[in-house]
């Protein structure tokens, strides 16, 4: 019924502008076309407005994810609300720069961390990676929509090392 | 409660262990694998699928998967880096709905519009097309064909989806979803310099003392080209970053001058500067005389809506003398500008006056090196080409142009939008090499490349993005092919102006895609397609960088990349089902053929044989044909701009490089065009040579402020403003299927100042309608997040395919470029 209600009050918006639009938008709706591909609308037709779900909190357990690749940034396991990383201040270098990590005990940003643009390392975390987030993300407690089936290498080796035993 | 993180981890150690001691790790894996022929990686080179930056990747491949990814150390973009989505590129081919079987909507068996989606084999996809195309050709003619198309496309999809519209079907209904990214970029190239693209380079951004950033978020929108800019001003302190924007954004983290502006105003800012530059005496004199002209241009040109919208009744120049300009001399565009003081402009901008001179004053000191950078801000603006004419005018005043350092920078969105789109000329009015359908000297050029008769290409430009969506509503367009891109989400006005004309019973419509995007569900067949390393390909970024990749892994059976669905789509019309006999009696050897041997096999395309392709290379693609369709379609396309400061490399020299930036001369490419020294096509004694226009002058504008096409009112009462964020790109069709990057940004939030919603009674997470005169949308407030609008603002990202923000925007463009003005249009917010 809700549906409904929202594709009618659609319609009659759009009839205020443009009147021509009014049967089209109505015989989409009244036929249900349909709508089984659309994955990240769970399947809803276009001219219909699933609620939004509520906004998810972030995932605050400081428990390390897995990489799916040694290269992958890791996700960052905590909040960061209200850290600071601007042109004064880096707040997430107060526990993950290598001098901190002693009292900290967070992991220290890897070494790569400290090489510029040409691969000399310098005696402090190169500028060029001074904004963390553009590479690591916090992550919300939400469930993904599609299921991806990326392989882990790891998986791939395990699989021809047993094939090789037998 | 306060617990500092150190308590935290403590207090939650003990739970922490127990759920690692949770994981079960099975007993071989816990062997580590040593041995070479079971660890080994195969490491190849690709562009990075997102953004117009051009980012060089390392793929790794094992067993026939892509199993990781990393910044390419060798790459001059971003040697070593990359940003969160290029280090996620290795899932984005591994969503588990991939399309792997044509879908056409059917009842009993048969096509309906109104049918389920029913998989069916490719040769019944290609019948159904082909008696689609041919009812819509025979009836209205090659204009009631149209292709959407897009800067994802590679070069060689471009170039053969070009050619197979424009000389096979003999329309011009061809436009890119670049369109709504970077067309006002190219109308303002072309109308101030005559040539396309950006005559510097990123290495502007090792070179440069102060930094301007008008409408671009490039903290968020071109992550890479940041990290070189925050590397910049950090480690030489005395570089400064001015920041411009009608919102807070993350590159304000770093701005010396950070400043918001009423929504349209950047123009008379832009004015101001000017004034200011002169007001001083720091024109450049010697510069301005000997390189530039002056034009007034035409005023009040309207809005790009429908010729019976209000706002177009109203304007007077909104015909074809809209782009028309009249020479003027210094003192009358000193006299222009002049009206442009700090009080007028800071009063209409709402920018504190202090802020707009010290800004003006970075832009006129003779001393201080400046690249400015702008993006959608500019380009997604009803005066979008006068923008771009405005920020070069400033650059001409003061001889800050082509020189290390001193470069105003056009970036763009997608990873092709220079390459395939603007350089290969997809759109409706173009052809390759800046060239255009309407000049008959460069119709000829181009038939006689592609050895067509003469009058084979139209010369009447044919529907561009918006135009198209207007035209499938009215029932004029009636076949349409969408490939490569997901405009049911993307393109303004959904409600009013896309939707009804996806669905309109007189039309057919076609959509190419590796996912099941939004623009499918609205499709009548839905083509399956491989996509980024599952082809070889080549993308052109914002640099005039030209890089390729070879095919690195097999696409999942059934999915065929845009250019072999193209290819293979030709090979069902014969030349006489689609040329008028008088165009065929003009070359009567190609009769009985088909479009395939006509525009591919037969012409120079054909020529390169699969000995070719290294045998330990896949090409699905070359390998059905039966020729080295990705070399020939890519050495047809470059003799275009060979010899006309358009140069490409040979091919195969691609394969070995990290992209080179064009035009590639002698063998060497160019890093600052049109000065002397740097750009061989300068004419020797010059200085600097803008050889794009006949007497090698750019053009300064004398161009006003005028106002958006819809402000907010006492009803509406918020602007709204839309755009992108780091994690999604491309309508999240790619990203919002890997796990890690929808988990960071799940949902598409409306950004609001915190006094905004409490004035509405609404508080953080409260769901929401976005209300404009078009449409709704819901989601829910966000008073707290990454962007941190003024009051009286709003902003609300389009990656979300469940809230379509796009069904609330306002289809105005800019009437000289056709670019969607995505930023601005007046909306009310109500608690649901």
């Amino acid at each position: 019924m809700k549906k409904l209600n929202l594709a009618v009050i659609t319609s009659l918006l759009v009839l205020a502008v443009s009147p021509v639009m009014y049967s089209l938008s109505a015989n989409a709706t009244d036929k249900e076309t349909v709508n089984s591909v659309a994955t990240l609308r769970d399947a809803t037709p276009i001219d219909v407005q699933k609620e939004p779900n509520r906004i998810p909190q972030v995932v605050n357990k400081d428990i390390k994810k897995a990489r799916n690749y040694p290269m992958q940034p890791p996700v960052i396991p905590h909040t960061i609300r209200s850290y600071e990383v601007n042109k004064n201040n880096n707040k997430c270098m107060s526990c993950h720069s290598r001098h901190r990590t002693e009292k900290s005990q967070a992991p220290m940003v890897s070494v790569t961390h400290y090489m510029d643009r040409d691969g000399n390392f310098l005696a402090e975390m190169s500028p060029r990676r001074y904004f963390c987030n553009q590479c690591h993300v916090t992550q919300l407690d939400a469930e993904p929509l599609v299921e991806n089936t990326f392989t882990d290498m790891h998986s791939l080796m395990n699989d021809k090392s047993k094939a090789k035993k037998h | 409660m306060t617990i500092n993180r150190r308590e935290f981890i403590k207090a939650n150690a003990i739970a922490a262990a127990a759920a690692v001691a949770g994981v079960s790790v099975p007993a071989v894996a816990s062997n580590l694998i040593t041995s070479s022929d079971i660890t080994k990686l195969k490491w190849d080179k690709a562009a990075c699928r997102f953004c117009g930056t051009g980012c060089s990747v390392n793929v790794g491949v094992m067993d026939g998967k892509v199993v990781a990814t990393h910044g390419d150390i060798k790459s001059p973009v971003n040697k070593g880096l990359n940003c969160v989505k290029g280090y996620f590129l290795s899932k984005i081919m591994y969503g588990k709905d991939r399309l792997t079987t044509p879908l056409l909507r059917m009842t009993n068996g048969k096509y309906d519009k109104e049918g389920e989606f029913t998989p069916i084999s490719w040769d019944q996809a290609f019948n159904v097309m082909a008696e689609k195309a041919n009812d819509a050709l025979k009836k209205d003619g090659p204009e009631a064909i149209g292709m959407f198309g897009s800067g994802q496309w590679t070069v060689q999809e471009g170039y053969a989806a070009s050619k197979l519209m424009k000389a096979g079907f003999r329309t011009n209904n061809i436009d890119p979803n670049a369109r709504h990214c970077m067309a006002s970029a190219v109308g303002g190239f072309m109308r101030t310099f005559g040539i396309d693209e950006p005559m510097g380079c990123y290495d502007d951004l090792e070179a440069a003392d102060a930094f301007v950033l008008w409408g671009s978020n490039m903290a968020e929108m071109h992550p890479i080209l940041w990290t070189r800019l925050t590397d910049r001003r950090l480690s030489a302190p005395h570089v400064k970053v001015a920041v411009l924007s009608t919102f807070e954004h993350r590159s304000f983290d770093l701005a010396d001058n950070g400043m918001i502006f009423t929504p349209q105003t950047d123009l008379a800012i832009l004015n101001y500067i000017a004034h200011y530059i002169i007001k001083t005496d720091r024109v450049n004199k010697d510069f301005v005389n000997k390189h530039t002209n002056f034009r007034m241009g035409e005023t009040d040109i309207g809005y790009g809506l429908r010729p019976e919208h209000p706002l177009e009744q109203k304007a007077k120049n909104n015909g074809k003398t809209k782009g028309s300009s009249t020479p003027i001399n210094f003192d009358e565009y000193a006299k222009f500008v002049s009206t442009y003081t700090v009080e007028y402009t800071s009063k209409l901008s709402g920018v504190p006056e202090h802020k707009l001179e010290a800004l003006a004053e970075m832009y006129a000191d003779p001393k201080v090196k400046v690249t400015s950078f702008w993006t959608m801000g500019f380009n997604q603006h009803t005066r979008g080409v006068w923008a771009n004419n405005l920020v070069y005018n400033i650059h001409l005043l003061t001889g800050k142009i082509s020189t290390p350092g001193n470069s105003p920078f056009s970036l763009t969105g997608q990873p092709s939008a220079c390459g395939t789109a603007r350089e290969v000329g997809t759109f409706s009015h173009r052809l390759p090499a800046d060239m255009v359908v309407a000049n008959p000297k460069h119709r000829a050029i181009a038939e006689k490349i592609w050895d067509l008769p003469e009058g084979t290409i139209p010369p009447k430009p044919g529907y561009h993005a918006v135009l198209q969506n207007r035209m499938l509503k009215d029932g004029k367009l009636n076949f349409y092919w969408v490939q490569c891109n997901n405009n049911m989400q993307a393109a303004a006005n959904i409600n009013e102006e896309v939707y009804p004309g996806y669905r309109n019973p007189k039309n057919f419509i076609v959509v190419s895609d590796p996912y099941p995007t939004v623009t499918a569900q609205a499709a009548d067949l839905i083509l399956p397609t491989a996509m980024w390393v599952e082809k070889e390909g080549v993308y052109g970024n914002a640099e005039r960088r030209t890089q390729s990749w070879y095919q690195m892994v097999e696409a999942p059976t059934g999915a065929k990349s845009d250019m072999w669905q193209l290819v293979e789509f030709s090979k069902r019309f014969k030349v006489e089902d689609v040329w008028p006999e008088e165009l065929i009696a003009k070359k009567p050897d190609v009769r009985g053929k088909t479009l395939f041997d006509v525009l591919y096999k037969d012409s120079s395309v054909g020529k390169f044989s699969l000995d070719e392709i290294p045998e330990d290379r896949l090409n699905d693609e070359s390998r059905h044909f039966g020729f080295y369709i990705q070399k020939g379609l890519f050495e047809e396309y470059a003799t275009f701009g060979r010899g006309h400061a358009h140069d490409l490399a040979p091919y195969d020299r691609y394969h070995k490089e990290r992209g080179l930036r064009w035009p590639v001369v002698d063998g060497k490419e160019t890093k600052w065009r049109f000065k002397e020294g740097s750009d061989p096509y300068v004419k020797p004694g010059s200085g600097w040579d803008f050889y794009g226009k006949k007497d090698g002058r750019a053009i300064i504008f004398a161009l006003p402020y005028e106002p958006a096409a819809e402000s907010p009112d006492e009803e509406y009462d918020l602007w709204l403003s839309t755009g992108r964020v780091l994690e999604h790109w491309h309508s999240g069709s790619m990203t919002q299927r890997v796990p890690e990057l929808y988990k960071a940004m799940p949902d598409a939030l409306v950004y609001m100042h915190p006094d905004d919603a409490k004035s509405r009674n609404m508080r953080r997470g409260d769901l929401v309608k976005l209300i404009s005169r078009r449409g709704e949308v819901q989601t829910r407030v966000e008073t707290r997040g990454r962007n941190k609008p003024p009051k009286g603002l709003v902003y609300m990202p389009w990656f979300d395919a469940s809230r379509l923000v796009n069904k609330v925007t306002l289809d105005a463009t800019d009437p000289l470029s056709k670019e969607t003005d995505y930023k601005k249009c007046a909306i009310k917010i109500e608690k649901v």
